[in-house]
């Protein structure tokens, strides 16, 4: 008896390599394998060793809170302070940007708003757009509108002339 | 129900107790999302009637239906007690344990709605392919990692330690949370708050010594900043975990590892 189930346990290793590759189960795992952890698919995108995410993330976040001072004076100084938005006109910019200060102050609104926006329809378009194609075509355009727009004001702010005919 | 008893009584005197089993017994419709893939391509919606007593549970009408009305009914249930995992669908709109919600606590006059669990493909009625949530459960190594000798008894841990991921160690793995979360619907390809959860439960265990590692693969495109903090999760969670917040502490974690 005992011999026999020796045999048979004999008979049935030597089998089981070549049976292995077909099926889950063989002698020696009697239940079905568990996939070693971490086997990516085929569909699975590379994984990214980059802190890209992280610092975007901080960005919002930190630009979120300087933003909330920076937009909110200026809102009350162009539309409230001083008649209102009646005021404003070529000479009121004009005599604003004669200052660093002001100067310094809408650059660093421009940038930070422009990639603050940026950043958060880049997310959105990311959980949104379904096929990679239209995300990556959304996405350029984005970028494209933000590089516009980002330089643009610079130049503008750098080289205004009060003095232009 | 305890009026309908009382005017019984002063009419026809006592009632036998067959009988006032049957009287608490409602009328329920389960409007069931069904595919058969061999059938249709589409799936539809199927309404069941049903005599049931209100005290029981989702899981016990679909039950009934399966054993007295339609046995091609499918869906995963095991241990039908709130621990295994298994029967986590979309009722009414919300996700929840089939056998963790009375019929009486989801107003049973409406049809009830039962739908597969969102996000997942639907392999047949109620059940999904669930393999995207283990494959992405399995990324975040959700078990302990240590180096050294082993001990020679067990890993002492203070009651301190042990409390800071208490929370994350109720998880279930029926995937209520990551089917509810609107990121993992786009493409599938986050994380998803279940796995984070899984993570959560190892990075802050004293005991475990990958939690560098963990962190590593959750600071990835898709991992814990595609969190948009909806929410989803933590009211869909049967268990009461807090996952938002679980989810939160590994983002804060990662920034203060960082700075």
């Amino acid at each position: 008896m005992s011999t026999e189930t020796a045999k048979t346990g004999d008979a049935a290793q030597d089998a089981a390599p070549a049976v292995s590759d077909v099926s889950l189960y063989d002698v020696d795992n009697p239940a079905p394998v568990i996939e070693p952890p971490r086997a990516r698919t085929a569909r699975t995108p590379k994984a990214t060793r980059t802190n890209f995410e992280l610092y975007g993330w901080l960005f919002m976040r930190l630009s979120g809170i300087v933003l909330v001072v920076l937009v909110i004076t200026h809102l009350l100084i162009q539309l409230v302070l001083d008649d209102g938005v009646s005021k404003i006109g070529f000479a009121f910019v004009a005599g604003r940007w004669a200052s660093p200060f002001w100067q310094v102050w809408d650059l660093v609104m421009l940038w930070l708003a422009m990639l603050h926006g940026a950043n958060g329809l880049r997310t959105i378009i990311n959980d949104y757009a379904e096929r990679d194609n239209t995300r990556f075509w959304l996405k350029m355009l984005l970028y494209t509108a933000t590089v516009f727009t980002v330089l643009l004001g610079t130049l503008v702010i750098f080289t205004f002339d009060p003095n232009i005919r | 129900m305890g009026t309908a008893t009382l005017e019984k009584n002063d009419s026809a005197g006592p009632v036998d107790s067959a009988e006032n089993s049957a009287t608490h017994l409602i009328t329920v419709v389960l409007r069931i999302r069904r595919f058969n893939p061999e059938v249709a391509e589409e799936s539809s919606w199927q309404d069941f009637t049903l005599k049931i007593d209100a005290k029981e549970r989702v899981l016990d009408a679909l039950h009934q239906i399966k054993w007295e009305q339609d046995g091609t009914l499918t869906f995963r249930r095991s241990c039908a007690h709130g621990i295994c995992g298994s029967d986590a669908m979309r009722i009414n709109g919300r996700n929840r344990l089939a056998c963790k919600t009375l019929l009486k606590d989801i107003n049973p006059e409406k049809p009830i709605t039962v739908e597969p669990i969102k996000g997942l493909a639907v392999l047949k009625d109620l059940v999904v392919d669930m393999e995207p949530f283990f494959q992405a459960y399995r990324d975040v190594m959700p078990f302990l990692v240590t180096s050294g000798n082993e001990p020679t008894r067990e890993r002492l841990q203070s009651a301190a330690d042990r409390e800071r991921f208490d929370d994350t160690t109720k998880c279930i793995l029926c995937a209520a949370c990551t089917s509810s979360c609107p990121v993992f619907w786009n493409d599938g390809q986050y994380f998803g708050p279940a796995a984070i959860v899984g993570a959560h439960r190892f990075i802050f265990d004293s005991r475990d010594e990958a939690g560098e590692q963990r962190l590593e693969i959750l600071n990835d495109r898709d991992g814990v900043w595609r969190c948009r903090t909806t929410f989803n999760c933590t009211d869909a969670c049967p268990r009461g975990i807090e996952v938002t917040k679980a989810i939160q502490e590994v983002k804060r974690a990662l920034i203060t590892r960082r700075f």
